[in-house]
C-alpha cells in the first residue's frame, strides 16, 4: 500500500496521541488508582498500535503493542502501578517519541526494541503470576464470606505471604474496623492510641487509609487495619473500647481467601464503574475540557511565505511613504496614510496568526523533570503556569534549549537532596515553577525553585578565581549583579561535575541564545529559600521599531527597545576619565562609544568640525552608552533580516534590513557595544 | 543520473584580469549587473559588504581581493555571480560573465603545482579548451571554515 500521502497525518496524530499518553501518565502517577485515566492511556496506546501497524512500522506497533498489553492488565487490576514500572512506561514512551521522530525525518522508525520489549514482557508476566495464583485460591474450598461491603483491597505478595504464615503459625488475623465519634476533634491523636494499644497485642500488618493519611487526619471518621495476634478479639475489642472517643469496634477474622473474594467483587465494581464512565464520556464527548473552537489547520510554510510577502510590502510601504513626502501631493499622501494604517492591521493580524501557545514548549518539561529528578534522587514537582501564553512560532522554536538549560540547572543545583531539604525544614519534595506571562509588548518566562538559592560569596570567589572581575570590584557589586555572573562566560559553580548540567558550556549560551532574540535573562535568590531565573522576550522578531542615524554616508537601525533617549550636546560637555571619554548623562557618568571608529567608517566628505555631537543613550540593564553619530533620520518599522550563513557573528551587528530605498541597513546590537 | 553529469558539465565563464575562470552552472544562482553594496564593518577585507538581492541580504566577496589580485575599478562590464554552497549563498564580483559552455571531464587535467601563489589552494583543475585556458574553482574551499572563523576573529578584534 502507497502510504507516503498519509505520513503527514499520521506523525501528527501520533505526536498528538504520545502528548496525550505522556500527560495522562504523570497524572496516572499521581493517582494510581483512577481507572478513567488508565482507560485514555490504553486507548491512545491502542490507537498508536493500529495506526503504525496500518503504515507499517513494525517496531512501533510491536512496542506499542505490549504497552497496551500492560495497560490492559492495569486496566482489569492484574497489576498495580508502581514506580517502577512507570519508569519503564516511560522510557518506552521515549524510545516511542524517538521512532516518530525518525520516521518524520524520513527513517524508518526502526530502533532496537528488544530490551524494553523485555522489560515490558516482565511486567506483563509479573500480572500473569499473579492471575494464576489468584485463580488457583480461587478454586480452593472455603467456607469465608465477604464480611465487610469494603474490605481491604490491594495487598501485595509480601503482605498476602505474612498473613497466610501468621495463620499457618496459629495467630489469628482479623481486619479491625474502628470508627471514631463523629464529635471527635483529634482524630490523630485517637489513631496514634488505637496503634497504640494495638501494637502491645501484636502487629498491623496495613492501615486503610495508610498511616501518613491518619496521622494528617485525611479520612472520615472511620479507618481499618490488618492484624496479626494470639489475643481472643473480645479481648481486644475490650481495650480499645477504653479509648474514649470511639464509638464502635469491629473485629472481624481476615483471611486470604477472604481477600480474593473480595477483589472479586471490587472487579465487578470496577466494570460497573467503567460503565459508568463510559457513559460519562458520552455525555461529555471532549473530557480534557480544551475549548473547541473552529479552525483549520494551515500549513507553516504557508504562513511563512504570507509573511515573507508581507514583509516586502512593508519594505514598499517604507518606500511610498518617502516618495509621498517628496512629492507632496496631497492626495496621494493621504492614501499612503490610509494604506499604512490598513497595513498596520494586517500586521498585527498576521503576527497574531503566527503565535503558538507556549505549551507546545513545555509539555515535555513534566517528563523531563520526572526523569532527571529520578536520575539525580531528589524529588521535584514541577507546576506550569500560563502555558496558554503565545508566542511567535519563530521564538518557540529557539527558546526551547534555553528553557532546558534552565531546568537541569534548577533539578541539579538549584533543589537539594531530601535530606538535605529536611534538615533545612523544607517539604522534602521541591518545586519548580515554570510560569508564562505577557506583558506590553513582552512575554515573560519564569524559573522558580524552592532550592537552596545562590551563595553570594561562592559566586564572587569563582568569578575572582577565573578573572571574570577583579577583587576590587566584589564588594561594590549588588546582589542581582553577582547572580548574573553565573550567566559569565567560563563560569560554573557545581562542585561536582554532573551528567545533567556541568558539562562545563555553563549557563553562558543561555543568555547568548536569549540576546540573540532580542530579550534578557535576569536573576534573582535568596539563601536557602530559592532562585527566579525571568527571562523577557520581544513578542516577535520579524518587524521592529528602529531608529536610523547616519554616519558619513553610512545609514544604521538602533532598535527602540534598547534606546531611553537622543541627544545633542556640545563638545565641550564631554569629559576624560581613565583616558575615555565620557558625559555627565542626568547625573550619571556615561561612556561615549564613537561608531565612528568602532566601524572603520570611510570618511565621505569633508564635514566642517561641528562643536555639537548627536548622540543616543541606549541601556543594557542597568548600564547605559552614549552612540556617537552624525545625524538622526527617524523612526521607522522595520523587517528584520539575517545576514546569511557565510556571514555570523559580527561585531555589534544584529542584522540587515532593506530600507524603503531598497538599501540595505545594519542593525546595531547594541548590546554588544554597552559594557 | 545522467542529468546531473550534464549538469556537472554546464560551467559559467568568467573573466578576472587575465585569466578565465568557471565555476559549475549548478552552483550558480544568477549573473547580476552591480548592486549598492552595503559596508559591513569588521569583517575580511574581501567581503564587500551585503546587498539586497530580490529581499535576500547577500554577502558579496570581491574575488579580486580574495585572490590577491590587484583591484580595479567597477566598470560596466563587472559582474557578480550569485553562488551557493551547503546552504551558504554569496555574490563574487568578477570582471565580467563570458559564457556558459559544456566542460567535458577529459578535458580538465589537476591543476599545475608550479602556480605556487594564493590561487593555487583554490583550484581544482585546469582545462584547456580550443586554445582557451579555463581555470576550473573549489568554490567549497574559496568559502572554507577557516575563513568564516577569520572573519569572525576579525571582528571580535576589533571589538
Amino acid at each position: 500500500m502507497d502510504t507516503n500521502q498519509y505520513l503527514a497525518i499520521f506523525i501528527d496524530e501520533s505526536t498528538e496521541h504520545l502528548n496525550t499518553m505522556s500527560d495522562y501518565m504523570l497524572e496516572l502517577e499521581k493517582n494510581p488508582s483512577d481507572k478513567s485515566i488508565i482507560e485514555e492511556i490504553f486507548r491512545a496506546a491502542h490507537t498508536l498500535k493500529g495506526m503504525s501497524a496500518t503504515m507499517g512500522y513494525n517496531d512501533m506497533a510491536d512496542l506499542t503493542h505490549k504497552l497496551e498489553n500492560v495497560f490492559d492488565a492495569i486496566r482489569y487490576d492484574k497489576l498495580s502501578v508502581q514506580v517502577d514500572m512507570m519508569d519503564v512506561l516511560f522510557e518506552v514512551h521515549e524510545q516511542l517519541l524517538a521512532m516518530v521522530e525518525d520516521i518524520a525525518s524520513g527513517g524508518t522508525g526502526e530502533q532496537d526494541i528488544s530490551h524494553l520489549v523485555n522489560k515490558l514482557d516482565k511486567l506483563e508476566k509479573g500480572a500473569q503470576v499473579d492471575t494464576s495464583s489468584e485463580s488457583s485460591a480461587q478454586g480452593e474450598k472455603g467456607n469465608a464470606k465477604v464480611q465487610n461491603e469494603r474490605s481491604m483491597s490491594n495487598l501485595d505478595e509480601f503482605e498476602l505471604s505474612i498473613l497466610n504464615e501468621a495463620s499457618e503459625r496459629g495467630f489469628s488475623n482479623y481486619e479491625i474496623t474502628v470508627q471514631l465519634n463523629e464529635d471527635c476533634l483529634l482524630k490523630a491523636a485517637r489513631t496514634f492510641m488505637v496503634f497504640e494499644v494495638l501494637e502491645k497485642h501484636g502487629e498491623i500488618i496495613k492501615s486503610d487509609p495508610p498511616v501518613n493519611d491518619l496521622e494528617e487526619e485525611n479520612f472520615d471518621f472511620q479507618f481499618k487495619v490488618l492484624f496479626i495476634t494470639k489475643y481472643p478479639k473480645d479481648e481486644l475489642k475490650k481495650k480499645l473500647k477504653k479509648i474514649s472517643e470511639v464509638s464502635h469496634i469491629i473485629i472481624n477474622p481476615f483471611s486470604t481467601k477472604t481477600y480474593k473474594k473480595a477483589q472479586e467483587k471490587l472487579e465487578t465494581d470496577n466494570k460497573a464503574i467503567k460503565e459508568r464512565n463510559k457513559t460519562d464520556e458520552k455525555s461529555i464527548p471532549n473530557r480534557s475540557g480544551r475549548q473547541v473552537s473552529k479552525t483549520i489547520r494551515v500549513n507553516i510554510e504557508r504562513l511563512d511565505i504570507l509573511m515573507n510577502l508581507f514583509e516586502e510590502l512593508v519594505i514598499d510601504r517604507g518606500r511610498l511613504e518617502q516618495i509621498a513626502s517628496e512629492l507632496n501631493h496631497q492626495e496621494l499622501q493621504e492614501t499612503v496614510e490610509r494604506m499604512t494604517r490598513v497595513s498596520g492591521d494586517l500586521q498585527n493580524i498576521i503576527l497574531t496568526m503566527r503565535m503558538v501557545p507556549i505549551e507546545q514548549v513545555f509539555s515535555r518539561f513534566p517528563r523531563m523533570i520526572r526523569k532527571l529528578s529520578r536520575e539525580m534522587e531528589k524529588d521535584i514537582a514541577i507546576d506550569i503556569i500560563g502555558a496558554e501564553t503565545e508566542l511567535d512560532r519563530t521564538v518557540i522554536d529557539e527558546i526551547g534549549d534555553p528553557l532546558v538549560h534552565l531546568l537541569r540547572n534548577a533539578v541539579d543545583h538549584g533543589i537539594e537532596k531530601p535530606e538535605e531539604r529536611r534538615r533545612k525544614g523544607k517539604p522534602e519534595q521541591g518545586t519548580i515553577q515554570l510560569k508564562a506571562y505577557h506583558s506590553g509588548n513582552h512575554v515573560f518566562i519564569e524559573i522558580t525553585d524552592d532550592g537552596a538559592g545562590i551563595n553570594r560569596e561562592k559566586v564572587l570567589k569563582k568569578a575572582i578565581e577565573n578573572g571574570i572581575i577583579h577583587e576590587s570590584q566584589a564588594h561594590s557589586l549588588k546582589d542581582q549583579e553577582v547572580y548574573e555572573l553565573i550567566l559569565a562566560s567560563g563560569f560554573s559553580t557545581a562542585e561536582v561535575v554532573s551528567d545533567v548540567s556541568g558539562r562545563g558550556v555553563g549557563l553562558d549560551v543561555v543568555r547568548t541564545k536569549i540576546e540573540s532574540l532580542g530579550g534578557r535573562v535576569s536573576i534573582d535568590s535568596e539563601q536557602d529559600k530559592g532562585s527566579i531565573f525571568s527571562i523577557q522576550l520581544p513578542l516577535t522578531l520579524s518587524i521592529m521599531s528602529v531608529l536610523l542615524i547616519e554616519i558619513e554616508n553610512e545609514t544604521y537601525a538602533i532598535p527602540l527597545s534598547s534606546i531611553i533617549e537622543t541627544a545633542i550636546i556640545e563638545k565641550k560637555q564631554i569629559l576624560s576619565a581613565h583616558h575615555k571619554k565620557v558625559i555627565d548623562f542626568r547625573g550619571n557618568v556615561v561612556p561615549l562609544v564613537f561608531l565612528k571608529d568602532i566601524f572603520n567608517v570611510p570618511k565621505y566628505s569633508d564635514y566642517e568640525e561641528d562643536e555639537y555631537e548627536s548622540i543616543v543613550i541606549v541601556k543594557k540593564g542597568d548600564k547605559m552608552a552614549a552612540l556617537v553619530v552624525d545625524s538622526f533620520i527617524g523612526q521607522q518599522e522595520i523587517v528584520l533580516k539575517s545576514l546569511g550563513k557565510y556571514l555570523q557573528d559580527v561585531f555589534a551587528i544584529s542584522g540587515a534590513t532593506i530600507l524603503g530605498d531598497g538599501q540595505v541597513a545594519l542593525i546595531i546590537d547594541t548590546n554588544a557595544l554597552v559594557k | 543520473m545522467e542529468y546531473t553529469e550534464l549538469e556537472d558539465r554546464k560551467v559559467i565563464v568568467f573573466q578576472l584580469g587575465e585569466e578565465e575562470y568557471v565555476i559549475p552552472v549548478r552552483h550558480v544562482g544568477g549573473i547580476e549587473r552591480l548592486h549598492p553594496i552595503t559596508r559591513v564593518p569588521g569583517t575580511a577585507n574581501y567581503i564587500k559588504g551585503v546587498i539586497n538581492l530580490r529581499g535576500v541580504v547577500t554577502p558579496i566577496i570581491d574575488l579580486r581581493t580574495r585572490f590577491g589580485m590587484e583591484s580595479i575599478q567597477y566598470n560596466e562590464a563587472t559582474r557578480i555571480i550569485i553562488v551557493h554552497v551547503n546552504e551558504i549563498e554569496v555574490g563574487f564580483i568578477v570582471d565580467g560573465a563570458n559564457d556558459v559552455i559544456d566542460l567535458p571531464d577529459e578535458a580538465i587535467e589537476p591543476s599545475p603545482d608550479v602556480i605556487g601563489t594564493e590561487v593555487y589552494d583554490y583550484i581544482r583543475g585546469v582545462a584547456n579548451l580550443n586554445e582557451r585556458l579555463l581555470i576550473l574553482l573549489d568554490l567549497e574551499k574559496i568559502l572554507t571554515e577557516q575563513d568564516i572563523e577569520r572573519t569572525q576573529q576579525i571582528s571580535r578584534m576589533e571589538g
